[in-house]
């Protein structure tokens, strides 16, 4: 499994191979406030780089999650859809949101290390 | 307009309060625990709010005081006892909701709190009713705390003894450090609770008593999460203008001499619609699944019929399912029909519930 790589609207991404792993970033988490809702996408469905794939919501309000690379869903995790809260627990390990086979390798080399992300939201409070 | 500040700004910042601007104030949403945390602690020990951006108006006269306020709030004020509340409305002409309201007799005459978005044209339209003895004042020198939650009553009463003795929206003076303060025994979360008009200058220190009880802050988001589970509408959302207390299912606190002799505004609007129904009305709503069916959500019938609109709707901690309250053509109103909610484009399953979601527990 590669390093994690992050995007500037809070999703993280590791890589094995081509299949990409996506969620959202603990500093994501902790702006939302309490999830309470999650929606996946299915397996098969495309997905194109900074496009809407999921959907979180907080007790405040809901929220897309973009995917920060191209590719076809494999996988949707449903253990957070039934288990919402658990996104705020681990969001960056076990609440990943879903799994995809990715086509340019580029896309993901273009997003931000830890460091660069880190520094990002240093910059960008909100 | 420039943003206003309760006088227990600093001190929620100290708290860790996250701030949103609400009815023109900068105000707490929630604090370091966050709001699914802060409504439990409410639900299972005791949480205050600092609701001092609501009116606290008071009005002064003689007989000829009454007359005036019952033409455009339709309680009972006659047989309102001193140091009693009610839940009420101003009414226009149309009769339709211009803010909701708790009315408490005092001594001099009356005390109306008021919603903070609403207070400056409430007090035009009340005023267009009073008469030149008639003496009123928005005071802006006094805070207004909540204290919610079944703990509340004992941890009050040992700082301010006798609260215990109040029932549900009654009040009394009581004193405290010196300075007199009013107690009602109110709220708006479903719990038993207070709501303690204070001084600006004393409110810091009564919250040091409550944070040293372990009373918890509770902002905005776990008041709104507390007040939908327990049935109560939001003025602005599932209350305005152009809905009525018969539409809002409200007509209870439309006193019931009122509605038989009249005399307040958009009377015979509210008679009509009390004897033959009214084509929308309020109900509660509990989506099937996990989908949270937010404000203005289409609510359609099973036949696929856009039948009303979502006007608040959230996540319920203590119901641990999401909830919510609209306006359905009232013929889809019966409790357990079947809808259907378009959240982003997708129809879910619900069904039309009972309010209150979570029982009250008031002290009656």
């Amino acid at each position: 499994m590669s390093e994690k790589k992050f995007s500037k609207k809070h999703e993280w991404v590791s890589l094995d191979g081509d299949l990409a792993t996506v969620g959202i970033t603990k500093h994501a988490t902790e702006m939302l406030g309490d999830i309470v809702f999650v929606e996946v996408p299915d397996a098969g469905k495309a997905v194109e780089k900074e496009g809407q794939a999921a959907v979180v919501e907080s007790t405040k309000a809901a929220s897309d999650v973009y995917s920060p690379i191209s590719g076809e869903i494999t996988e949707g995790n449903k253990a957070i859809a039934d288990d919402p809260g658990s996104v705020n627990t681990d969001p960056e390990g076990a609440s990943w949101f879903f799994k995809l086979k990715i086509k340019d390798k580029g896309e993901y080399d273009s997003l931000m290390s830890k460091d660069e992300y880190d520094k990002f939201c240093k910059e960008n409070p909100s | 307009m420039e943003i206003q500040k309760t006088a227990l700004y600093n001190y929620h910042k100290n708290l860790g309060a996250k701030f949103v601007p609400f009815a023109g104030y900068e105000m707490p949403i929630q604090y370091k625990d966050g709001i699914v945390k802060e409504h439990i602690s409410t639900r299972t020990h005791a949480g205050f709010f600092d609701v001092s951006h609501m009116g606290q108006f008071f009005l002064e006269g003689d007989e000829t005081l009454i007359e005036s306020l019952e033409k455009i709030i339709p309680a009972d004020l006659k047989n309102l006892k001193i140091n009693h509340s009610k839940y009420s409305f101003l009414l226009n002409n149309e009769g339709g909701i211009i803010d909701d309201l708790i009315i408490t007799r005092t001594e001099k005459g009356f005390c109306i709190i008021l919603n903070a978005a609403c207070k400056e044209n409430d007090i035009k339209q009340i005023s267009q009713f009073l008469k030149d003895n008639h003496k009123h004042l928005l005071n802006n020198d006094l805070s207004l705390i909540a204290l919610q939650g079944p703990k509340s009553v004992e941890i009050l009463d040992k700082l301010i003894p006798g609260v215990a003795n109040l029932k549900f929206m009654a009040g009394n003076n009581f004193d405290y450090d010196g300075e007199k303060l009013y107690v009602t025994r109110s709220g708006y979360t479903g719990e038993d609770g207070f709501e303690i008009s204070i001084s600006n200058k004393k409110v810091e220190k009564f919250i040091d008593y409550l944070i040293s009880n372990e009373v918890k802050p509770i902002g905005l988001g776990a008041r709104d999460t507390l007040r939908l589970e327990a049935g109560l509408c939001l003025y602005g959302h599932d209350l305005n203008e152009k809905i009525n207390p018969v539409e809002a299912n409200l007509k209870w606190a439309i006193a019931k001499k009122r509605r038989e002799v009249g005399g307040f505004n958009g009377w015979e609007t509210i008679k009509n619609l009390l004897a033959k129904g009214s084509e929308k009305i309020r109900v509660g709503i509990k989506p099937d699944g996990k989908v949270i069916a937010r404000e203005n959500t289409k609510i359609f019938s099973s036949e696929n019929n856009e039948i009303g609109f979502v006007t608040s709707g959230t996540f319920g901690p203590s119901v641990n399912a999401p909830v919510a309250m609209g306006y359905v053509k009232s013929e889809f109103s019966e409790i357990g029909t079947p809808i259907q909610l378009e959240v982003r484009g997708k129809k879910y399953g619900g069904k039309i519930s009972e309010l209150p979601f979570y029982k009250k527990s008031y002290v009656k």
